[in-house]
């Protein structure tokens, strides 16, 4: 038998498919989501931050803040547990797109530019597998409030919709830093670049202060802030277990994110060399 | 090799491919055809834009201008269909560090389309067949250069890829790993496969390809068989030592003029370099150098490296400026 022929053989006995499926899409985001969290089984101090940083922060902000502006600790509970859940879970996201940066100079993601899986999969699946550390940062941030006498009176439903909402809006978030992570140089300049962008948005927001306190022009910026919206909305349903029109414009606000930030990162991400 | 009629198209086929980096032309029209069932090597210096055209073909990079297809398939427009046909072990390895090397290829297993259990099944047997089953637990930050290669292509050929890509495959590597990989490469197309490598080593061509083509700059400046390359440039090169290094330059007129090769350029000022395609021509040479009153110190008659034969095919000489021209060496 000629090579050419097994040559020919081996191209007629594969089933080629013009572009991948729907379900393959999908199972190749979950297989790259399941390849991020094996990474970080083998390096954990890589969730260092989403450790340190919900409890040192919660209970530094609750102490700093707690008496000068809900007159002591346990009335401020309600205001700023919410508000440092925001603050803290959307912080962690930007790591998504520092390390997406890290892992794309690895030389991997040219194995998977050359493999038949759908494009959008080896992004997606880093912010997929990324939610995990969201729910880690959010159960802990919640912890530690309980831990400082915080009892949302929303119940527990309530409460878990609520951590389900800065979850869902956290990864929404992420693409943004994602596109930075696949557009920027180096991993640094990501994590400079969405620090300027997030840190005029957590803290120019209602999550640490109640924006009647803020001068008048700042009180517009905290109003359009779409923060704002997100700790609003989170802090009804915590606190009071009440749905409010601050909840569908967060939704909005986070769908409108990924529709433009993953189609953008995307495409950013097959230009790349 | 018995050509087989009905095939449809060759492994690779490339018309005028061009990528510019800035200003920059790193590959300036290169045309390519593989034949399916071969080794196809391409041959060239660091920086000749070999690494940049593999990555083109196999659909990681836009070209700026030409075609590519893949059995038939465009590169550009039909890229997921030619990543079915395809699996490439790229210069620098394509691996997870982090990962162990057995959950490497489960992981690209799985992503291809196998089940959980077929997955594991023929990361196995690929370990087997690598030699790496006793390090497959291991992290692959711990694995030697060797080791690394050989994981990388053994991910390459999850699938059983019609055509594999291999860019560079023995930079690196001892001599007894580059041996061990040469018998892989050979294995592959026993098998069925069709193999493009480049390499920056004319030996590691001449022990693997087919055929080849060389390139320089970002062009094409021979193709053809091994031994049509090797007959065109001379298989020896004559080295001589001046005695004086004043006579550098007459002692080159003399030999291009007797020779009707260009010597090639070295960096020491009494020596003197030029292919040498028959050996009985070097006493042609001394002739006419003693004619000349030139005293020679040393003489002796070498392989060329890769450096002449560029030298020679290009024909680039300190005495003859020419733009570096397409030659045909010839076909079977
Ligand atoms: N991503 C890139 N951006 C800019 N220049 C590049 C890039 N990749 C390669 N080059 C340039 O292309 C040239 C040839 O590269 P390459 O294809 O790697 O050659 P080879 O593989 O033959 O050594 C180099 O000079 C390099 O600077
Ligand atoms: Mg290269």
């Amino acid at each position: 038998m000629s090579i050419s022929r097994l040559e020919r053989q081996a191209l007629e006995s594969r089933a080629i498919s013009r572009r991948p499926s729907f379900g393959q899409t999908l199972h190749h985001t979950l297989m790259m989501a399941y390849r991020t969290l094996l990474r970080v089984r083998r390096t954990p101090e890589q969730w260092a931050d989403v450790t340190f940083q919900p409890i040192v922060f919660t209970l530094m902000f609750t102490y700093i803040f707690g008496g000068a502006i809900a007159g002591n600790v346990q009335n401020y509970l309600p205001l700023i547990i919410p508000g440092l859940l925001v603050m803290t879970v959307v912080t962690t996201s930007i790591q998504t797109g520092v390390q997406l940066r890290e892992d794309m100079d690895t030389g991997v993601f040219d194995r998977f530019k050359s493999l038949p899986i759908a494009r959008i999969a080896p992004l997606a699946g880093a912010l997929l597998a990324d939610t995990v550390r969201y729910l880690i940062a959010t159960v802990l941030t919640l912890a530690m409030g309980y831990l400082m006498g915080y009892r949302p009176e929303g119940g527990i439903a309530a409460v878990a919709l609520a951590a389900l909402l800065v979850i869902v809006s956290a990864w929404a978030v992420s693409w943004i830093f994602a596109f930075f992570g696949v557009v920027a140089r180096t991993a640094a300049s990501v994590q400079g670049l969405s620090m300027v962008i997030l840190f005029p948005l957590t803290f120019l927001s209602n999550a640490l202060v109640p924006a009647k306190t803020l001068p008048h022009i700042l009180q517009i910026f905290v109003r359009f802030n779409p923060i704002s919206h997100l700790v609003t909305a989170i802090r009804a349903l915590a606190n009071t277990g009440t749905v409010n029109g601050n909840l569908a414009v967060s939704l909005i606000g986070a769908a409108v994110i990924v529709l433009i930030f993953a189609p953008l990162t995307v495409r950013a991400y097959m230009r790349k060399a | 090799m018995q050509r087989d009629e009905q095939f449809p198209s060759p492994a690779v086929q490339a018309r005028g491919l061009v990528k510019i980096w800035g200003t920059e032309r790193t590959v300036d029209g290169v045309d390519l055809t593989v034949p399916a069932g071969s080794i196809y090597g391409v041959l060239g210096p660091n920086g000749a834009g070999k690494t940049t055209t593999i990555r083109m073909l196999a659909t990681l990079l836009r070209p700026d201008g030409g075609t590519a297809e893949i059995y038939g398939h465009d590169v550009v427009s039909e890229a997921h269909v030619v990543r079915q046909l395809i699996g490439l072990t790229g210069q620098y390895a394509s691996v997870d560090d982090r990962l162990t090397g057995r959950e490497n290829l489960v992981i690209f297993g799985r992503l291809l389309g196998l089940g959980s259990s077929e997955a594991k099944k023929r990361a196995d047997e690929l370990l087997e067949s690598f030699d790496l089953t006793e390090a497959a637990a291991r992290s692959v930050k711990k694995f030697s250069g060797g080791m690394r290669r050989r994981l990388d292509l053994a991910a390459s050929l999850i699938a059983q890829p019609p055509l594999i890509f291999l860019d560079e495959p023995t930079t690196g590597l001892d001599p007894r790993t580059r041996a061990q990989m040469w018998d892989t490469i050979r294995h592959l197309v026993e098998t069925g496969s069709t193999v493009l490598l480049t390499t920056q080593y004319l030996d590691e061509a001449d022990a693997l390809a087919d055929r080849v083509a060389v390139i320089d700059h970002g062009r094409v400046v021979a193709e053809g068989t091994v031994d049509a390359l090797k007959a065109s440039i001379g298989i020896t090169s004559l080295n001589i030592t001046l005695r004086q290094a004043s006579d550098h330059r007459a002692a080159e007129r003399i030999v291009y003029d007797t020779l009707g090769l260009a010597a090639v350029e070295t960096r020491e000022s009494q020596r003197v370099v030029a292919p040498l395609a028959d050996a009985e021509r070097a006493t042609d040479v001394l002739v006419a150098l003693r004619r000349a009153g030139i005293a020679i110190a040393e003489l002796t008659v070498q392989k060329p490296t890769l450096d002449e034969v560029f030298l020679t095919i290009t024909g680039q000489v300190p005495t003859a400026e020419q733009a570096p021209a397409v030659e045909e060496v010839g076909s079977r």
